[in-house]
């Protein structure tokens, strides 16, 4: 009994790490039928959990080390050798903390804000594929699930908000709302490109049609396509906003709204808040490798024999680091701002960028040589043309001039 | 089956409740959100995947939110709403919920439910399904609508533009 269930296991952590299918088979059929379904629902789970909960620690180590690093200092040097104990202080250092609850508080409200947002945030993973056989959840609709559960915390963020009873609280949920509202629009109507390419919703199928390798070396991604190109820089701006990070942060605005809707959270909840923020970028950084970047697909020809997963968080990884960098170097938005680039700016050129993905789409039957060359350079100029025409009438009769320092060398 | 489906009846059926019936709007507006989350759940149940998360999308991710900012901009959302509502509006209310109710009922009584017909299982519809039947069978109904919520959109930006002032409107003013 016992060395079956080790052997099991075994099998099981093999059948993980050399990408074989059916990984969960190998220990199900040793356990009692009646346990069958939980131990199921919970090998599918607690990897999730576990795995994203570590990168959140190890993410807040990088983000705090790079933005030192790009802001000229040393960033945590303190706790453990090169300060890498950190995560670890702050996690104790938060959940030691008094929770402080405002007296003039909506108590019920208050308490269910982190949680309700933790929970969706947590479900948006179920639908990722991490691995060729690894997908928690196989769903027809996964990508719009995906949308769903991301649209569903909005609510929690006014909950926080309101149940505060504090006027930068409820600010601060109020602009968020508004944010993450009119990003959700550029955010979708880049990733319906995909879906119109791949005629399918299952991030599953939609990562195994970006399979194989133009004239052997070029792999099959969607963002090496003009349309892929400008929908996942669209779709990166747009998963910013979603995930209120700097430079479109202005829900925390530190030097205005004290923390935003975060303002009146402390201890347990507030880390919560933090946990749920930041999975909600992970899972948003999947969703754009997943749609653009290949997914679980290994860069070069060659390269197959490392496991998929190994790629898949490679790449979330540097989308990561990339959302660091943009923190470390843009400054923050006005609301107005904020507001005209997801209207103005972002809405028509992904709504353009559908007409270049189906331009794309039907110049797929032209067969003469260098056709792939001239429907790209006609992709590139479909969405170069307005984004320059666009870019130019919106900043107006502004003339750059080259910065003067008057007192920095 | 029995279980869950007796769960996400009762969550929705209390959380309805609650929404009419609770003092603060806004606590009246999360039960609302609640509600509209279980019927999204029942569809999910009943094997109608796109129902179920179009659901969620459009109503809790959206008509939700405008819900409790409709409630935040015109009234103090933390006070009570003590005034009754006046009589007019009780008839009118009533009569909605029995015209509701009757085609409700119609349709529960004409279905295979009451007749005692068998079911025809056809198998739960993917999103491939759908979106072909809405741009064969059901398109112009689908253009209709677009229509519809353009104009309405356009509505809605005529409203909020700021008026111009122009020298016959200004003049009373001073």
């Amino acid at each position: 009994m016992i060395a079956d269930l080790l052997n099991g296991i075994g099998l099981l952590l093999w059948r993980v790490v050399s990408d074989q299918p059916d990984a969960k088979g190998a220990l199900l059929p040793v356990l009692p039928a009646v346990l069958q379904p939980v131990v199921s629902a919970v090998l599918s789970v607690a990897p999730i959990i576990g795995v994203f909960a570590s990168l959140f620690a190890l993410t807040t180590l990088l983000e705090r080390k790079g933005l030192g690093r790009i802001q000229n200092r040393l960033g945590p040097n303190r706790v453990g050798p090169f300060g890498i104990l950190q995560p670890a202080a702050d996690g104790l250092k938060m959940l030691t903390k008094e929770d402080i609850i405002p007296r003039s508080a909506d108590k019920v409200v208050h308490f269910l804000a982190p949680v309700c947002l933790a929970v969706p945030t947590l479900l948006a993973f179920a639908v990722l594929p991490y691995g060729r056989n690894l997908v928690p959840l196989d769903l027809d609709a996964g990508l719009l699930f995906f949308f769903a559960v991301g649209a569903s915390t909005e609510l929690s963020i006014f909950m926080a908000g309101w149940s505060s009873r504090n006027k930068y609280s409820l600010l601060g949920a109020m602009r968020a709302i508004a944010q993450m509202i009119s990003y959700e629009i550029p955010l979708i109507v880049s990733s319906v490109t995909v879906v119109m390419m791949t005629g399918t919703l299952s991030p599953m199928h939609i990562v195994e049609h970006q399979a194989g390798f133009i004239w052997g070396f070029i792999p099959h991604w969607y963002v090496l396509t003009p349309w892929g190109f400008a929908g996942f820089v669209i779709f990166t701006i747009a998963s910013l906003a979603e995930s209120n990070r700097s430079p479109f942060d202005l829900p925390e605005a530190e030097s205005e709204l004290i923390a935003g809707h975060l303002t009146e959270y402390s201890g347990f909840k507030y880390a919560l808040f933090f946990l749920a923020e930041y999975l909600g970028m992970f899972a948003i950084s999947g969703l754009g490798v997943t749609l653009f970047l290949g997914g679980w697909h290994a860069p070069l020809p060659g390269l197959e024999w490392i496991p998929s997963f190994v790629w898949f968080f490679g790449k979330l990884v540097s989308m990561v680091f990339l959302f660091i960098w943009i923190r470390g170097t843009v400054p923050r938005l006005r609301v107005d701002q904020l507001l005209n680039l997801a209207w103005k700016f972002l809405l028509p050129l992904a709504l353009i960028n559908l007409v270049v993905a189906a331009v794309w789409h039907f110049t797929a039957v032209w067969t003469f040589p260098g056709a792939l060359v001239v429907r790209w350079l006609l992709g590139a100029a479909l969405i170069g043309g307005p984004y320059v025409l666009l870019g130019s009438a919106l900043s107006g009769a502004k003339k750059t001039t080259l910065r003067v320092y008057r007192y920095a060398t | 089956m029995e279980i869950p489906f007796a769960i996400l009846t009762a969550l929705t059926l209390v959380s309805a409740l609650a929404a009419m019936s609770l003092r603060n709007l806004v606590h009246c507006a999360l039960c609302l959100a609640l509600t509209l989350a279980g019927l999204a759940a029942l569809y999910l149940q009943l094997g109608a995947q796109f129902a179920g998360f179009a659901q969620i999308l459009v109503y809790v991710g959206a008509v939700a939110i405008l819900v409790v900012f409709a409630i935040l901009l015109t009234n103090r959302g933390d006070q009570a709403a003590a005034t009754r509502a006046p009589a007019r509006s009780w008839v009118s209310g009533a009569g909605i919920a029995v015209a509701v109710f009757a085609v409700l009922a119609r349709v529960i009584l004409t279905s295979s439910l009451a007749t005692g017909h068998p079911m025809v299982d056809r198998g739960s519809p993917t999103v491939k399904d759908l979106g072909m039947q809405l741009m064969t069978q059901y398109v112009l109904p689908l253009e209709v609508i677009g229509l519809l919520l353009t104009a309405a959109t356009l509505g809605a930006v005529i409203i909020a533009l700021p008026e111009k002032k122009t020298p016959a409107a200004a003049a009373p003013n001073h």
